[in-house]
């Protein structure tokens, strides 16, 4: 095809000025901010130093909210992992004419807002929630236990926030899957496990690591489920981001921890589209 | 076949368990509304619309679902606006940094809310503007563009370029070309990028508590506010509006889109 000179750029023009003015300039204003100073007045002074990384890793209090996100993002991938591999395959064998129906009702959560999914797991574990509710009621318990504000919790606010990303990345690599090798796997004598092992599971792998990939870039960005289902002790480092800016508007602290965090998910993804290559993704995305 | 095998069952299953995991939460909320009860949760003493009247009478609430609504609206109609062009850009024509451009334009998926929420605000401030609706209006742009431009582009390679040309070839020029054609053959991936854009930022949290202000709250910042105090069942009863209005659009935009098609056959 021959190029068309001006026209692409001119279609172009609007997107790129969008992106560029409402998310390249104000994150290289982000890494500019991370070197100033912040004066005991409260206003922000023009500087090149690297006291806001110093006072990062001074001591162990925060260095230790960024080892939890880490933790808390590879326990949300794997968790996300084991709960959201059988649902795809699931999708992939049904023959069921309700298939079409299964799959827009696990696409449904993404329509449904984040705050109020997060929040419902009061409902749920509350003292008065769901759980409770029931286990006295079939007598087990007298009083409400107490299973909200820890860790767990925030686990079950991140997998419900994340699940369906997982679910749909997994099943857009399984429906590329050529159903004819299951066929010939099965004629050559595999069992329907064997040929599991053997051609579907590591056919599967690029929609698998795609969905590890986002699951884990979404958990450690978050600040909702540790805010909300979350005690003093479960804060990530979003939270942390949260808390400096909105809360005791420290700008160039809080702008130091997002470079922080943003170069952790560089490395991240980097690491990935070296070896994996970073384009299944969005492919994954367009399943929604 | 397979069907009767011990492991499909469990497969089918232990579906079923992640689907009741995915929705108890939803189905909950939905129930709780009609909770006549003040405080605590359950048990359920009977159905009340009690929750949903005093919704009704609470004039900040209305104002956060109005705001919400023109918010969401704008952010689709802008950001579909500007998607459409750059995907046509993107699957007609070849240009050298093609590749590079079309990640620039996905990268906000990839890059945390909260970063982009203290990077848009902290712009602001060094530009002296204080928080604005303006301010909702371009975050949530940016928020759903990647995903626009992901449905248009992908509903786009399957547009075959020859009916563009034949349009061409027959003296339309370019304009009438996508009016004619393009834009019609669009139209559902159009729609689609529509309303999930509309549902992103009518749903969004995480970035807009950053740059919300107390006259610019939308439906989700007042519920944060609201958990402040506790659960109440007033929470819940918006809940189950929004779920109601955000699941509701997109299954009868559908469900309206498939009937129009079949009459038109």
């Amino acid at each position: 095809m021959k190029s068309e000179g001006w026209k692409p750029w001119a279609l172009l023009a609007p997107s790129i000025s969008a992106i560029f003015f409402l998310l390249v300039i104000p994150i290289c204003f982000i890494v500019v901010y991370s070197f100033w100073l912040r004066a005991p007045s409260g206003a922000d002074i023009p500087a090149f130093q690297f006291g806001n990384y110093a006072k990062f890793f001074e001591d162990f209090f925060y260095p230790k909210i960024l080892i939890r996100t880490i933790r808390i993002s590879f326990e949300t991938v794997l968790l996300c992992m084991v709960l959201g591999y059988i649902p795809a395959y699931f999708f992939y064998r049904s023959e069921s004419r309700y298939k079409q129906a299964f799959l827009l009702l696990i696409m449904l959560p993404f329509w449904v807002s984040f705050i109020i999914r997060t929040m419902s797991w009061i409902n749920i574990m509350g003292d008065s929630g769901l759980i409770n509710h029931f286990l006295i009621k079939i007598g087990l318990i007298q009083t409400p236990i107490s299973m909200l504000y820890n860790e767990f919790t925030v686990l079950m606010g991140l997998i419900m926030y994340l699940l369906p990303f997982m679910v749909l990345n997994i099943y857009v690599s399984l429906e590329g899957i050529d159903k004819s090798l299951l066929e010939a796997a099965r004629c050559m004598g595999c069992t329907e496990w064997q040929a599991f092992r053997e051609v579907t599971l590591p056919l599967s792998l690029p929609g698998l690591s795609a969905g590890c990939l986002l699951v884990f870039v979404l958990t450690a960005g978050t600040y909702l489920p540790p805010m909300i289902l979350g005690g003093p002790g479960n804060d990530m480092i979003a939270n942390l981001i949260f808390k400096r800016v909105i809360g005791t508007l420290d700008w160039p602290f809080g702008s130091a921890i997002s470079v922080i965090l943003l170069s952790l998910l560089f490395v991240i993804v980097w690491t990935y589209n070296r070896y994996l290559g970073i384009n299944q993704i969005f492919k994954g995305m367009q399943g929604k | 076949m397979k069907n009767f095998s011990l492991g499909w069952t469990l497969i089918k299953l232990y579906t079923i368990l992640v689907y009741v995991f995915l929705f108890a939460p939803i189905v909950v909320v939905i129930v709780l509304a009609f909770n006549p009860k003040q405080f605590g949760i359950f048990p359920m003493e009977g159905i009340s619309f009690r929750w949903f009247i005093k919704l009704a009478q609470n004039e900040a609430i209305i104002d956060a679902f109005q705001n919400s609504l023109i918010l969401g609206s704008l952010t689709a109609v802008l950001s579909t606006t500007i998607g459409i062009l750059a995907a046509l850009a993107f699957i007609r024509f070849e240009f050298p940094g093609k590749n590079t451009l079309n990640t620039l334009l996905l990268s906000p998926i990839m890059i945390p809310e909260v970063v982009l929420g203290v990077a848009l605000l902290l712009f602001l401030r060094w530009l002296q503007q204080p928080k604005s609706f303006a301010l909702l209006l371009i975050g949530h742009v940016v928020l759903t563009l990647p995903y626009v431009l992901l449905i248009v582009q992908a509903r786009l390679v399957g547009i075959k370029k020859e009916y563009e040309e034949a349009a061409k070839s027959l003296g339309a020029n370019a304009f009438q070309t996508f009016k004619e054609v393009t834009f019609p053959l669009l139209l559902p991936a159009i729609l689609a990028g529509a309303l999930f854009s509309f549902t992103i930022s009518f749903d969004d949290i995480t970035a807009t508590l950053f740059w919300a202000t107390a006259q610019n709250q939308t439906v989700p910042v007042k519920i944060f506010s609201m958990l402040r105090n506790s659960i109440s069942p007033e929470i819940n009863a918006l809940g189950a509006v929004m779920i109601v209005l955000t699941v509701a659009t997109p299954l009868l935009a559908g469900y309206l889109s498939r009937k129009f098609s079949k009459e038109k056959i």
